[in-house]
């Protein structure tokens, strides 16, 4: 190898080409004499399968094709080529102009630089490759540095800590299978004390399913800051997705808008796994339907609605936890998530359970395929306290109802409260005032607030504490206007200048110590406070 | 729990009664203006609302006791009612009806002294 090495340096010393600008760049060696030139060569150039085809040295006055490159050797002042070939591949060319004697190369000459050719060729494929791989993994950093400062991103895109409710335990775990994820979960607080609660995945993983999560994650945002129902909102974000959802990609979302004050629920779904309620004595799936969000423009979410009482919780999962898989090919699946729920621990106690029990069955070496994300709420009592506390604020939750808004059904909620507060032992007048307001509370509600709508029902709340029964009777009438109670006036009334109607919240307004109206935009709710004596509770 | 309404006349001597019975509300407003006009055929000056057997009077209910004064006033008779519970004599004073409504405990003493009226304009 040393001589035809020592012969070539002899060749080399010859004068090289100049090479002009542009389309060339040339890089010096070191040595005066040897240049190194780098030509771009058109992929569909002739000369490239006739180069690799040849073996040795090729006179460019030989050449008789209609090439560019060898039109640019030929004006660069090059005499010859000597093509590096290797495993039928053409991976690098020398070029050389007349020889300093200005002779002819000898056969010797030609003969050498052959042999270089040849044996060059095989080191100058590892280079390559080495120098390849260097490139690409210089790429590499270069994107996983972008995905680090994606990941960070992203995080930010997700609340920085669960809310902290009095008598509420919330969770969340958020792990993606890549640097970036498709899954997101978000807290919404409302002015009203509500919390919105968001679970989504977006279909794919990666940086794609990232982009489409910021944006969607935006869009729910801004809706649920407008709009009150979660199946309009999941509407309104549908709508606005669908136009730019890249091809076969699409969200299943989750949005749930918790009352932390009653444990009060409602829910829509667009596609996503359905969450599950852990009640006292059963695991209730809370199912909605709806299309995934981004699919088909103008889908209707339905909406239902769950009450979660203390000890009770919910959780919502990412399909990513019910899709993963153990060695064996089994799924994680819904069984074990249902015995997961079921065990007594709560709050970030049950996140770690869960993990665990994922990793158990996954595995140590497990790859996770898909996103993993998991939300859970646990009401641990109601807000109101306990009645024998010496503070007379404290307030607690005697009972609630639901009435469904039908003429009629007034009666059944002033005997449910009466029944309710038995052990107040308040006076008969006394608990007579209370239920005739309880009655007309609950009437006006269903007449006026739902206007008899089916799916719309009357909440009430009977609260107690230690100086004060409260009855809060709540309907889907927000916004409407309401009558001044003090306006019926009886002689009025007979002379038919005033509806003989009208005596409703004139009967509340009397019989009751207080009454306060409270509107969130989309539910009224009529406040019944009566006065109690010190020893009553 | 919603019981049952019920009114019929009834005429003891001169005095035209309604007996009432079971919830007064919305749904009982036909019924009520049915025997309210048909008692006001009667020769009676003073109709009488029986409420011994009512069990539950909604505002709608006092409406429609509103609207029957309305009537009364139009053809010159007077109401007088018997054996509403303390309750709901409670409410008849909250919303006036007291002023326009004689309210007696039951009926005996209603009957005492309607009739008593009625021989002292004789």
């Amino acid at each position: 190898m040393g001589s035809w090495l020592k012969r070539a340096k002899e060749v080399l010393t010859g004068r090289s080409a100049d090479v002009p600008a542009p389309w060339s760049s040339s890089d010096s060696t070191g040595s005066n004499d040897i240049l190194t030139i780098e030509v771009d060569i058109s992929p569909s150039d002739p000369l490239l399968p006739y180069l690799t085809s040849m073996n040795g040295v090729v006179y460019l006055s030989n050449l008789d094709l209609d090439s560019p490159a060898v039109q640019y050797f030929r004006q660069a002042g090059i005499k010859i080529l000597i093509p590096f070939v290797n495993q039928g591949e053409l991976i690098g060319l020398m070029s050389l102009g007349p020889r300093r004697s200005e002779q002819e190369y000898s056969t010797d000459d030609r003969q050498y630089l052959a042999t270089l050719a040849t044996q060059a060729s095989p080191a100058l494929r590892i280079a390559l490759l080495v120098k390849r791989q260097r490139s690409e993994e210089r790429e590499r950093e270069r994107i996983e540095q972008e995905l680090r400062v994606a990941r960070v991103v992203q995080e930010t895109l997700l609340p920085k800590n669960v809310p902290n409710l009095p008598n509420w335990q919330i969770s969340a775990h958020w792990q993606p299978a890549r640097a970036v994820s498709g899954d997101f979960y978000d807290f919404i607080s409302f002015p009203d004390g509500k919390l919105g609660l968001i679970i989504a995945d977006v279909t794919d993983k990666g940086v794609p399913a990232a982009l489409v999560m910021a944006t969607t994650r935006n869009t729910l945002r801004s809706a649920a800051e407008r709009l009150v129902f979660p199946g309009q909102v999941l509407a309104e974000t549908n709508n606005l997705l669908c136009p730019d959802m890249p091809m076969s990609m699409f969200v299943t979302c989750l949005y749930a808008i918790l009352d932390p004050v009653n444990g009060h629920l409602i829910y829509a779904n667009a596609g996503h796994p359905p969450p599950y309620q852990r009640g006292q004595n059963e695991l209730i799936e809370l199912r909605a339907r709806g299309m995934p969000l981004g699919l088909i423009p103008d889908s209707v979410y339905e909406e239902k609605e769950a009450r979660l009482h203390p000890g009770e919780s919910m959780m919502m999962y990412s399909d990513g936890l019910l899709e993963a898989h153990n060695p064996e090919g089994e799924m994680f699946g819904l069984l074990r998530i249902r015995e997961l729920m079921v065990t007594p621990e709560c709050g970030e106690k049950r996140i770690q359970h869960m993990l665990s029990e994922l990793s158990r069955f996954t595995s140590s070496d497990w790859e996770q395929e898909d996103d993993v994300t998991f939300v859970c709420l646990d009401m641990l009592s109601y807000p109101y306290g306990n009645v024998n506390s010496s503070d007379e604020k404290v307030e607690r939750l005697l009972a609630e109802y639901t009435i469904p808004s039908e003429p009629g059904n007034e009666r059944i909620a002033m005997e449910q409260v009466a029944e309710a507060i038995q052990s107040l032992s308040l006076p008969p007048k006394r608990l007579e005032r209370v239920k005739t307001a309880v009655a007309e509370a609950t009437m006006n509600a269903i007449e006026h607030g739902n206007q008899y709508r089916t799916d719309t029902p009357v909440n009430i709340h009977v609260i107690v504490s230690k100086n004060q029964l409260k009855v809060e009777v709540m309907d889907y009438g927000g916004g409407m206007h309401l009558p001044e109670p003090d306006t019926a006036d009886l002689e009025s009334k007979i002379l038919g200048l005033q509806s003989p109607r009208g005596w409703g919240r004139f009967l509340i307004k009397k019989l009751t110590d207080e009454m306060n109206d409270y509107t969130d935009g989309v539910h009224h709710t009529l406040e019944l406070i009566f006065n109690l004596p010190e020893d009553q509770v | 729990m919603n019981q049952p309404f019920h009114a019929a006349i009834r005429q003891v001597n001169e005095q035209v009664i309604i007996d009432l019975q079971g919830d007064i509300n919305a749904l009982v407003n036909q019924e009520l203006q049915v025997v309210y006009e048909q008692a006001e055929k009667g020769m009676t000056r003073t109709i009488l609302l029986n409420f011994e057997k009512v069990s539950y009077i909604n505002s709608t209910g006092i409406a429609m006791i509103v609207g029957l004064l309305a009537k009364a006033r139009q053809s010159q008779h007077k109401m007088a009612a018997c054996g509403l519970s303390d309750h709901y004599i409670e409410i008849f004073d909250i919303t006036r009806l007291t002023d326009y409504i004689k309210v007696y405990v039951d009926e005996p003493s209603a009957l005492l002294e309607l009739r008593s009226q009625i021989n002292a304009q004789m």
